[in-house]
């Protein structure tokens, strides 16, 4: 009784360890995809370049389709439909069977495999530092520079009304 | 009785090809180029990209150059390509809250957190034509300021919080988003597919709808409670993934309508709201769409409906200016069958009445 007790609870916390860790490598392939989804297929594939790929297959060929964009009423109200987007997507398989997944704005087929093998990348023991250091990190710190930059251009626009107040208080 | 034209084969070539030489004009004139027009004619490719219902800068710059700057026939041009895709699906509704805000205006409240930012505006401008921009002009290179880290909540966030305005409507978990471009249009219509129809709708004809609300025609006394325009991130969850994917950003325009007051035997008055989101930098149009967005409230808010811009069925079976500019044009397609009976028939009329007039005659002589 006790014996099982003890192999439940390790059962349980084993898999909450699982679940963590799941959602940890999720969490970083998001932020990764957040980052190649801005950057031009051709800097992705400039960083890709320096890198000795594994052998990789497709899962999915590069399609073009639309998604619909959804907005809210009042911004934080009940869903609506504002208009369509173009959006690319692959898939791609490493020979060490991760499985990445590309999706980005726009119809460029290429630079969606590319997102995808990156994905890959991300996820395998082998290759996921690497590609964080050599290819993410340095389109991240890029992004950031011109996000900064956009935002200092913005910041100086900012004004500072005030209104008269005529005669004595 | 439908009676197909024929002929005219050569002609139709010919007049394309004359078309053809008609759109590029003088050849000893450089070609205008699609990041040309994506990036000096930027707002038009926003509103092409609006009323098309399709983001996409490239394919609306395409659309403008090949219908010589007609922006209604690109809009209709990038309508005939979106239905050549399949769909993948829907996003994730995206969070204006959390914009990259470039430009964010109140005209209610001058200290709102964040603050006024008036962004690449053309307020303000004394709308004189500048002749240094004929030719050769390079703007001196943008002012720079420390950006403030603070969030940019919006205004009827912020309203809210007191409950002065009336939050938003909710939907029901699972519930459905209607789609117009799925289904067709019934009334009386949800908000969701009210506002679907507005953010696609002609911006020169939600311009005049909101303009009548204004005059007196529906009025309900707007305030623009906030304006904002930047990036947003869009989110797609993908099935093989398992997760919401980011796709990247978008450029928005968002306006927040205030305006006067509902309330009842139980609920205390607050601010009734109109809303407005459109692709790019549109501002005219999300701040028409809101006051088109809060008339159209008429029947729900229990005010009296007499005004056009009241009149959902009105308001959105005319706001589309791909079917209206469809229906207005066929009219110079051949109609000559029908012509010919309509002119049998005005033929027949006249001799009817030449005969009563004969026969009229004949008595007076016989009296």
């Amino acid at each position: 009784m006790k014996l099982s007790i003890i192999i439940d609870n390790f059962d349980a916390a084993s898999s909450v360890d699982q679940v963590t860790q799941h959602n940890n490598q999720q969490a970083q392939r998001k932020a990764a995809m957040a980052v190649l989804a801005h950057a031009e297929a051709g800097e992705i594939a400039a960083r890709l370049r320096n890198f000795s790929l594994p052998a990789h297959q497709h899962l999915r060929m590069p399609e073009s389709g639309l998604v619909m964009l959804r907005g809210r009423v009042g911004g934080d109200g009940a869903p609506f439909n504002l208009g369509e987007a173009t959006v690319s997507r692959a898939a791609v398989r490493l020979a060490s069977g991760e499985v990445g997944f590309g999706y980005t704005l726009g119809r460029d087929g290429e630079k969606a495999r590319l997102i995808a093998l990156c994905d890959a990348l991300v996820q395998s023991r082998d290759h996921g530092g690497l590609v964080e250091r050599n290819v993410i990190a340095p389109l991240r710190e890029q992004l950031m520079v011109e996000r900064r930059q956009a935002a200092a251009e913005t910041a100086a626009t900012k004004v500072d009304f005030y209104t008269m107040v005529r005669g004595e208080g | 009785m439908y009676v197909a034209v024929k002929g005219g084969e050569r002609a139709i070539e010919n007049a394309h090809r004359l078309l053809a030489n008609a759109r590029r004009g003088d050849q000893s004139v450089p070609e205008v180029t699609l990041d040309q027009i994506s990036e000096q004619l930027g707002l038009a490719v926003d509103r092409v990209m609006g009323e098309g219902s399709l983001y996409d800068r490239e394919l609306a710059a395409l659309a403008i150059k090949q219908a010589r700057g007609d922006l209604i026939e690109a809009i209709f041009l990038v309508r005939a390509f979106r239905a050549t895709l399949p769909r993948f699906g829907a996003s994730e509704p995206v969070d204006t809250g959390a914009m990259r805000v470039q430009r964010r205006v109140s005209s209610t409240f001058k200290d709102i957190p964040g603050g006024q930012i008036l962004g690449p505006t053309f307020d303000y401008t004394h709308r004189l034509l500048d002749p240094s921009l004929a030719e050769g002009f390079v703007p001196d290179a943008p002012a720079t300021a420390e950006a403030a880290t603070a969030p940019t909540p919006r205004v009827t966030d912020i309203l809210g919080r007191d409950g002065l305005i009336e939050s938003s409507p909710q939907a029901d978990d699972g519930a459905s988003v209607g789609d117009l471009t799925r289904e067709p249009l019934n009334f009386p219509a949800d908000r969701d597919l009210r506002l679907q129809n507005l953010a696609r709708g002609d911006e020169g004809f939600l311009l005049a709808m909101g303009y009548s609300t204004q005059r007196g025609y529906g009025r309900n006394h707007p305030f623009a409670g906030e304006i904002r325009f930047g990036e947003v991130e869009v989110e797609f969850f993908a099935e093989d993934a398992g997760f919401a994917v980011p796709l990247g950003s978008i450029e928005l325009t968002e306006c927040q309508m205030v305006n006067q007051f509902k309330g009842t035997a139980t609920e205390a008055p607050c601010f009734t709201r109109g809303y407005g989101l459109a692709f790019g930098q549109s501002e005219r149009k999300t701040m028409s769409m809101a006051l088109v967005d809060r008339a159209l409230r008429a029947r729900e808010l229990g005010e009296e409906a007499l005004a056009p811009a009241q009149d959902e069925e009105f308001v959105m079976s005319h706001s589309d200016n791909v079917q209206a500019t469809g229906f207005v044009e066929h009219l110079k397609l051949p109609h000559y069958v029908d012509f010919q009976s309509e002119l049998g028939l005005l033929r027949k009329l006249r001799q009817e009445f030449a005969d009563a007039q004969a026969g009229d005659a004949m008595k007076e002589a016989a009296e």
